[in-house]
């Protein structure tokens, strides 16, 4: 037996949704509708929980500044702390890492020729808890507000820059993922992991064109990642910034996550199932993608061992 | 100089958008730095005290330094400025990442957000930069309602 992708899942990480579920907002009008179309992909969490997320994010100025800006990072350390990103740290609880499997991803990943970043030391910004929040729900507190409990499984952190043009191309990324499959495959530890992508959909944050979105190109982007990935990573960085605003070029971590699926690695192999699709304008500045793609391993298990 | 070749930075075209790229990063480093300092609330604490002061311990240029004292966003993203990194002074001063954008717009914060509320700005005429120059440098979205 060893570790296996069982589902790769993709959402937004807009920082204002962590702040309505800090603040107990999430009953306000203009936040149910986001809330009710993650009720359904909560519920699939509950039944689905894997045994690591490998979560691939951007940090946003928090952990790098420009002093050290990696093209990809892998986080190894055991613990990741919830960082102050100047309104307080969001009272979620800190982040468990699974050292080992990182370790291992780390390592046989750079021997596949993608020049890893390691980092043992980071502090976790919204990129990352809120997909967490998302998809967990909200967590118990303790008498103080501040965080109780743990999340329900461990996390890689896996960083990827998209702050600083040029952001690796969405090929690049696609690649990467294929890589990273084969590394968890390699684990020798029956591992239910899923992946995690994070980020998009359209959005622009700066400039007299901020407040970009672009409901043609996110639709046509969900339906593409589905169905037929490798088109979708020859979309250039320029489309991204043209069609989905300067900072949708974050869409290209989506594009890692959906190499580690089954029919990445092995042509033949079979298509993912969509369990949850949903899509809403607008959260803060952004357009709000997300999807639940679920692997079909026992009959790629079946096929191996055929 | 690679910026004479057209296709050098093609997304120079896309207008009302300033792409940070390693240009921009080398001429926003010090700019960038002092905005991570303010992710410290001792540090929040005494830019607000002396802003002025707290600027000048900064390898920073006169222009970058007053457009912080202006608070004028689109001229600190012009001298190497990064949102993720300007959006430490709007915490600072304790302003939403929505304000912050809105305020780059030339639209008011409630327009700015009915705009959002409505779908946002489309990408229909804000493609290329010329589409704005025939409109007088109007960015589509904003007086149209």
């Amino acid at each position: 037996m060893s570790a296996h992708v069982t589902a790769t899942v993709y959402t937004s990480h807009v920082p204002a949704i962590g702040a309505a579920m800090d603040l107990g907002r999430t009953d306000e009008e203009y936040w149910v509708p986001l809330f009710e179309g993650y009720e359904p992909s909560r519920t699939w969490m509950a039944d689905n929980t894997p045994d690591v997320i490998f979560l691939v994010y951007n940090d946003h100025a928090t952990s790098f500044s420009l002093d050290f800006i990696p093209t990809f990072a892998i986080g190894t350390a055991a613990h990741f702390p919830v960082a102050d990103e100047g309104w307080g740290p969001r009272p979620v609880p800190d982040v468990v890492g699974h050292p080992e499997l990182a370790s291992h991803i780390a390592q046989e990943v750079i021997l596949q020729d993608f020049d890893l970043t390691i980092v043992n030391k980071l502090a976790v910004d919204h990129g990352l808890t809120v997909p967490l929040s998302l998809l967990f729900g909200q967590l118990d507190r303790g008498p103080d507000g501040g965080p109780a409990g743990a999340w329900p499984c461990p996390v890689i952190p896996f960083a990827v820059n998209v702050v600083q043009y040029p952001v690796p191309s969405g090929r690049r990324c696609l690649a990467l993922g294929q890589a990273i499959r084969r590394a968890i495959d390699s684990y020798p530890e029956d591992l239910n992991v899923q992946v995690w992508g994070t980020g998009g959909m359209s959005h622009q944050l700066q400039g007299p064109r901020a407040g970009l979105i672009n409901r043609e190109f996110d639709t046509a982007f969900l339906d593409g990642l589905i169905a037929d990935p490798v088109r979708v990573a020859a979309i250039p960085h320029i489309e991204y910034i043209r069609e989905a605003g300067s900072e949708g070029i974050e869409l290209v971590m989506w594009l890692i996550a959906r190499g580690t699926m089954t029919d990445m690695s092995d042509p033949g192999g079979p298509a993912p199932t969509v369990r949850r699709r949903f899509y809403h304008v607008p959260a803060s500045n952004t357009a709000v993608g997300h999807l639940i793609l679920e692997d079909d391993v026992q009959r790629t298990r079946e096929k191996e061992s055929a | 100089m690679a910026d004479d070749k057209p296709s050098a930075k093609p997304y120079a075209d896309v207008p009302g958008t300033t792409i940070f790229d390693a240009d921009q990063s080398r001429m926003g480093y010090h700019l960038n730095q002092f905005c991570m300092s303010l992710m410290q609330a001792d540090n929040r604490k005494r830019f607000l005290a002396d802003e002025r002061a707290y600027l000048d311990e900064w390898d920073m240029t006169e222009d970058q330094k007053q457009a912080v004292l202006d608070r004028d966003m689109n001229r600190m993203i012009s001298l190497g400025g990064n949102i993720y990194f300007l959006a430490k002074i709007g915490a600072t001063d304790g302003k939403s990442f929505q304000q912050m954008a809105g305020s780059m717009t030339g639209m008011t914060e409630d327009a700015y957000r009915a705009m959002m509320v409505a779908g946002g700005r489309s990408p229909d005429g804000n493609r290329y930069r010329h589409e704005w120059e025939r409109r007088d440098h109007r960015p589509i979205g904003e007086a149209d309602q």
